[in-house]
């Protein structure tokens, strides 16, 4: 087990290393060049000038050497500044990462809340008029626009109803947490949305399989009540693809919340990649794609480390004869 | 038809696919609602001769203004006819979807044929690379390559400057991370079939890898990939228009569904219709292929059916 998550954190940071490299160069191919952006407003710069500030950024150099600087800044703990809230650029991400890990993981709690028993339900009556009802409520999930829904929402309890604030993290110079949760619910609903869909459909299936099972046959004969036998006999059982389907899962949840905190103005990590990107900081998109990138493969590695845990059944190791 | 349930069992397996996929109601429905579309938007420029409307045409004087004679689902920020955009924007939104996922599916057959046939090392390298791409955070990823300045990769400026560009960009970005779905599936398919008698001769007969896989397998494989290929459009459709309204895909005054919603946001206590629209087409147009590829995969495989 050990051996395999080693193997596994290894095959991450090799991951994370070329991506590093890759958005590196992607980044460089954007428009604008960093010196353009800073003597943008000054109109007392000389041609002679730009090319000082060029060699003193090290804008000069060949890129595969401004890379290798980059990289072992980074590796010494420093990721340079961001140039749209001059500040350290982890002093940025760090208060932003913890905005979107909150969201996240409220919105995966309630959409498993909704979605484990809408699935068991699906599942006990295959094919019965509420199992074909979820299963278009499903579909629905999936094909909403995500943005779109977040515009209705806002329609119906920002606009119409008034009831709900249309975008922030809460009023200033109120402090309650109430404050803090009613401006929550409609980023949490937004998404959840696709979430709920998806894991219902996942839970439904395992749910079918796993009734079918010898287990779950005997428990019915020997007289343990149908709520009891559905509930602990096959879901602790029917949960474990399903736990490993929302870990896998980290990544779009990822860019749901790119969607959802732009929406809303939620000071997540995806509405802070996404403006840097379009407000040409640099430094502050690449250490942001590299931090959303290295979670989603940690979040993968504990998925795998879940389903073993779960199922005793499994059993990593370290490929024989190597 | 009548009859007792099992005449009716009987009746459905027998039937061929087009008759089972007619009897799977919700599919029968999206195919309907696809038709509807496709005839909606391919008409864009005769519905514009016969209301005697231009849909780019801008006034200042009448934006965002309610349904009217003249204008049948009122006109957007700009002033320009509503519903002669929407049609305009969905021949964009359908053209990307259908370009799109077959270029996806294209890549992905091919990569799924190589895994599914040769197996071993270069099975493992094609599967870990596509569980790569389907587990990295892609909207942040996109937005970056997205973002790319078609100049700096040398791209003459005839190309990079003309209106389809931001199409043919967004096609290519999609197709990169849209093949992994179908590539599983083919490899899946081709695993199997890799085993059976017909393929065995052939390889027996001494024909070469190239001829095996394209001449054997793949015509074998071809409902999953239709499938596969259906969903995709979907999802495909959906990808443009976050893109598009992130402002990094379609570039107005090009319309497609997704940007159309970018303006919307600011107006939508004013004119929430126009919030309203092109999501619903976009969701309409998504559903009706998802439904569309969930009935024909229980229409082609009809064991896929059993947990029904």
């Amino acid at each position: 087990m050990t051996g395999f998550v080693l193997t596994r954190l290894g095959q991450s940071m090799l991951v994370l290393l070329v991506m590093s490299f890759i958005i590196y160069i992607l980044l460089g191919l954007m428009p604008g060049d960093p010196i353009d952006l800073m003597i943008g407003t000054d109109p007392n710069v000389t041609a002679a000038d730009v090319a000082r500030l060029k060699a003193l950024q090290g804008l000069d150099q060949p890129l595969l050497e401004r890379y290798a600087a980059w990289l072992e800044n980074a590796l010494a703990g420093d990721f340079g500044y961001s140039r749209l809230f001059a500040k350290p650029v982890l002093e940025v991400l760090g208060p932003r990462l913890w905005n979107s890990l909150i969201l996240m993981a409220i919105s995966l709690v309630v959409a498993l809340a909704i979605a484990i028993p809408a699935g068991i339900h699906a599942a006990r009556k295959p094919g019965s008029w509420t199992d074909q009802l979820i299963n278009l409520l499903c579909f629905t999930g999936i094909s909403v626009p995500p943005f779109w829904l977040a515009l209705l929402l806002i329609l119906l309890f920002a606009v119409s109803l008034g009831a709900l604030p249309a975008s922030g993290m809460g009023t200033i110079g109120e402090d309650g947490w109430m404050d803090r949760v009613r401006y929550m619910i409609l980023p949490v609903l937004t998404l959840s949305a696709a979430g709920v869909a998806g894991y219902t459909r996942h839970v439904r299936a395992a749910m079918i399989e796993v009734l079918r099972e010898d287990y779950v046959r005997t428990a019915r004969a020997k007289g343990v009540p149908e709520t009891r036998v559905v509930w602990r006999h096959a879901l602790r059982n029917a949960l474990l693809p399903v736990v490993t389907i929302a870990a896998l899962d980290f990544g779009s949840l990822f860019s749901g919340a790119l969607v959802t905190e732009t929406m809303f103005s939620w000071l997540g990590m995806g509405k802070t990649i996404y403006d840097a990107v379009m407000g040409n900081d640099y430094n502050l998109a690449l250490v942001g794609l590299l931090l959303a990138t290295g979670i989603t493969l940690i979040a993968n590695i504990l998925a795998d480390i879940a389903y073993a845990w779960l199922d005793p059944r499994i059993h990593y190791r370290v490929e024989r004869g190597a | 038809m009548s009859g007792t349930t099992t005449t009716r069992g009987a009746g459905v397996a027998r039937a061929g696919p087009w008759r089972r996929l007619a009897r799977h109601r919700l599919a029968a429905l999206g195919l309907a609602v696809l038709a509807v579309l496709f005839v909606a938007v391919l008409a864009a420029p005769l519905v514009e001769t016969v209301l005697g409307l231009d849909a780019s045409a801008v006034n200042l004087f009448a934006r965002a203004a309610p349904p009217s004679a003249a204008h049948w689902l009122g006109t957007d920020e700009l002033g320009r006819d509503l519903l002669l955009r929407l049609l305009h924007g969905g021949r964009v939104s359908l053209l990307v979807g259908f370009t799109a996922a077959i270029a996806s599916a294209a890549i992905g057959t091919l990569l799924g044929l190589i895994s599914g046939y040769f197996g071993g090392r270069v099975d493992a390298v094609i599967m870990r690379f596509a569980d790569g791409v389907i587990s990295l955070p892609l909207l942040p990823l996109l937005i970056v390559l997205a973002a790319v300045d078609p100049s700096k990769l040398g791209l003459p400026e005839a190309i990079s400057g003309s209106e389809s560009f931001s199409l043919q960009r967004i096609v290519v970005i999609i197709a990169l991370v849209g093949w992994p779905t179908v590539a599983r599936l083919v490899r899946a398919a081709t695993l199997s079939l890799r085993q059976r008698e017909f393929v065995l001769v052939a390889i027996a007969q001494g024909f070469g890898p190239a001829r095996i896989m394209f001449r054997h397998i793949l015509p074998n494989a071809a409902s999953p990939i239709l499938v596969a290929t259906t969903l995709t459009v979907g999802n495909v459709i959906l990808f443009e228009s976050v893109l598009s309204f992130l402002g990094l895909g379609i570039q107005p005054p090009v319309p497609s569904w997704g940007n159309m919603l970018t303006g919307a946001q600011d107006l939508i206590s004013k004119a929430p219709a126009l919030a309203v629209w092109p999501g619903m087409l976009i969701f309409v147009t998504v559903i009706a292929f998802n439904l569309l590829g969930d009935g024909l995969q229980s229409a082609l495989d009809p064991r896929s059916g059993a947990n029904r």
